[in-house]
């Protein structure tokens, strides 16, 4: 009888705990919840039903006009968003050429230089900068007439310099020579703790068997550090996509759309041209991109990398 | 042996030092640019050394002249140091519960936290404007701030910490009768403070270089960050390229700053994301 009761208390005992748990639960995850929920899941929920439609925010609720599919469609024959589109598949280039740069600098700083920190350093700054201020440089860096590069390029002899950002055919890749710029460092620290995670006697027997530099970098290096290309393939990838500050200030998408892109185009849609249907197709057409890559990752992971 | 391979080991950090110095040209450009008078920046050969020093009276135009760079700045300090206050104990506790609670429906919310991780910014801003605007936030540092707070990534970055946490510290404090406040704040929080710092200086970095969110949720003069300051300052002040690169040297000063001095949880924290993916 006793035992009994003391079991019961026992179970109530836990049940109350479970319960405080489950409590404080919800209480320590609430505002991080309240806040995703209100500022990002049900904008994204009002966006997808907003690009369904025909409406600028300015006219009042009432206005809004239920087109089907018609924005969707719309963009496939808009020849700007083309553009822009086509110009964010281009920048994606920018991804592999920071990996191969910054794989080859991490593998020279991790082993044969002197001041390791200091360099990582150095090659870091670019991206803690803010892009607002590395843009207004280089505007100025790359002025056609009396830029110091130009002025530089033609003491060297080069009579007719390009025109950089004022020119259509090569402002963007202007813009790519920037990004890479900007994004070395990033790739470059990730790579050094990678590389720093491979274990020493792989290189040491590598070495008994006489392996060239060359062999050893392609036989341990570049499979041991697989995982991280991945990563920092997709993440570039993604953000890639996603890059806006730099051009909104650098070029404005010009000159005439030559470097506009994806995010650049919506914006100019929503805030400037107050088409609020039109842009949320783009802003769901730009979603879908980051969730193929997304995709892609998933599945190509187990399929590409060498653990 | 021993000796060659010193002397390839110098001149390798030669060779690269030589470039890392080119890689910071257009910094080394910006910094000397900012002390010269305006007649002098497009000089060449570029006097790397002004000849003609005018860096007092440039950054003085900037800072106390017809643009409020001192406003400016204020707001920036101000809006980073709150979103970076709220963001980290938002995030720590979230991640703490995510780790270390048990309770019904986590793993399906923690997907939910995972899922808006995906969702660009780009893709938001619309609604989220509209949202402000019914809810009068629009144009107000709070609605920048709040933005700014909420982001799924220092939820996982700090989650991957409290995970690695033993078991034992805890069971030992909840012997003693602690609830999960006072385990959280006096055996969890001290436990990973590194993680926090590591968390809380990349936050502050990103919101203090925001610029698309400023550009969007804020319109008054009076309330602009640096970022949005600098860039109309640029655009509006026409050819007075020294002044824009002082302007763009006082962006990027403090930042460089923090980095400097907390240079080791910056890197580290960049690296651990990165190689964990």
């Amino acid at each position: 009888m006793l035992f009994k009761r003391n079991q019961e208390n026992k179970t109530r005992r836990l049940m109350l705990k479970e319960k405080r748990e489950n409590f404080a639960g919800y209480i320590f995850v609430g505002p991080m919840l309240i806040g995703l929920t209100v500022l990002t899941v049900i904008p994204a929920i009002l966006s997808l039903i907003f690009s369904f439609t025909e409406w600028s925010f300015i006219a009042g609720l009432n206005k809004m006009k239920f087109v089907g599919f018609k924005n969707y469609v719309q963009l496939l024959h808009d020849p700007v968003f083309i553009t822009s589109f086509k110009n964010n598949l281009i920048l994606l280039l920018v991804v592999p050429i920071q990996l191969i740069i910054s794989l080859v600098l991490a593998v020279i700083i991790n082993k044969s230089v002197y001041f390791k920190s200091f360099f990582k350093v150095v090659f870091f700054m670019p991206y803690i900068s803010s892009i607002v201020a590395v843009s207004i440089v280089f505007q100025l860096l790359f002025q056609p007439s009396y830029g110091p590069i130009n002025q530089f390029l033609r003491a060297i002899g080069m009579d007719n310099p390009p025109k950089w950002l004022a020119d259509i055919h090569y402002a963007l890749p202007s813009v790519m020579i920037i990004l890479t710029w900007v994004g070395i460092g990033f790739c470059l620290i990730v790579y050094m703790a990678a590389l720093q995670s491979i274990p020493k006697d792989l290189y040491e027997s590598a070495d008994i068997d006489g392996a060239s530099p060359w062999t050893r970098f392609r036989r341990i290096t570049l499979p041991l550090v697989s995982p991280t290309t991945f990563f920092l393939l997709v993440t570039g990838l993604i953000s890639s996509f996603k890059s806006f500050d730099i051009i909104k200030v650098l070029t404005e998408g010009g000159p005439s759309y030559s470097t506009s892109v994806v995010t650049y185009y919506l914006y100019t849609t929503a805030f400037e041209n107050l088409k609020t249907g039109y842009a949320s197709s783009m802003a769901w057409a730009l979603f879908g991109c980051v969730l193929l890559i997304t995709v892609f990752q998933l599945y190509g992971q187990k399929k590409w990398v060498n653990y | 042996m021993e000796n060659s391979n010193k002397l390839w080991k110098t001149i390798i950090t030669i060779l690269l030092l030589i470039l890392g110095v080119a890689f910071l040209l257009p910094f080394i450009w910006m910094l000397s640019t900012s002390f010269k008078p305006e007649i002098d920046v497009f000089k060449y050969p570029i006097e790397w050394i002004p000849r003609h020093w005018q860096g007092a009276q440039n950054y003085q135009e900037v800072w106390f002249g017809e643009y409020p760079f001192a406003t400016y700045y204020w707001n920036s300090i101000k809006v980073s140091v709150l979103t970076t206050i709220i963001s980290v104990s938002v995030s720590s506790m979230a991640a703490y519960a995510f780790a270390k609670i048990e309770f019904i429906g986590k793993n399906a919310l923690f997907v939910l936290v995972l899922m808006t991780f995906m969702i660009p910014s780009s893709s938001i801003i619309v609604p989220q404007f509209l949202i402000f605007k019914w809810f009068h936030l629009f144009d107000t540092h709070l609605g920048l701030i709040l933005v700014g707070s909420f982001s799924a990534l220092g939820t996982f970055m700090l989650r991957q910490f409290f995970m690695g946490l033993h078991h034992e510290f805890l069971d030992a404090a909840r012997m003693d009768g602690a609830g999960q406040r006072i385990l959280f704040t006096k055996v969890a929080l001290p436990l990973v403070r590194p993680a926090i710092a590591t968390y809380a200086i990349l936050r502050f970095i990103w919101t203090w270089n925001d610029y698309q969110n400023p550009l969007i949720f804020l319109r008054s003069d009076y309330l602009s960050t640096i970022q949005i300051g600098i860039q109309k300052f640029a655009a509006e002040s026409g050819a007075f390229y020294s002044l824009i690169m002082a302007g763009a040297v006082s962006a990027i000063i403090p930042l460089l700053l923090i980095f400097i001095l907390g240079q080791k949880q910056v890197m580290e924290g960049i690296a651990m994301g990165g190689v964990k993916g």
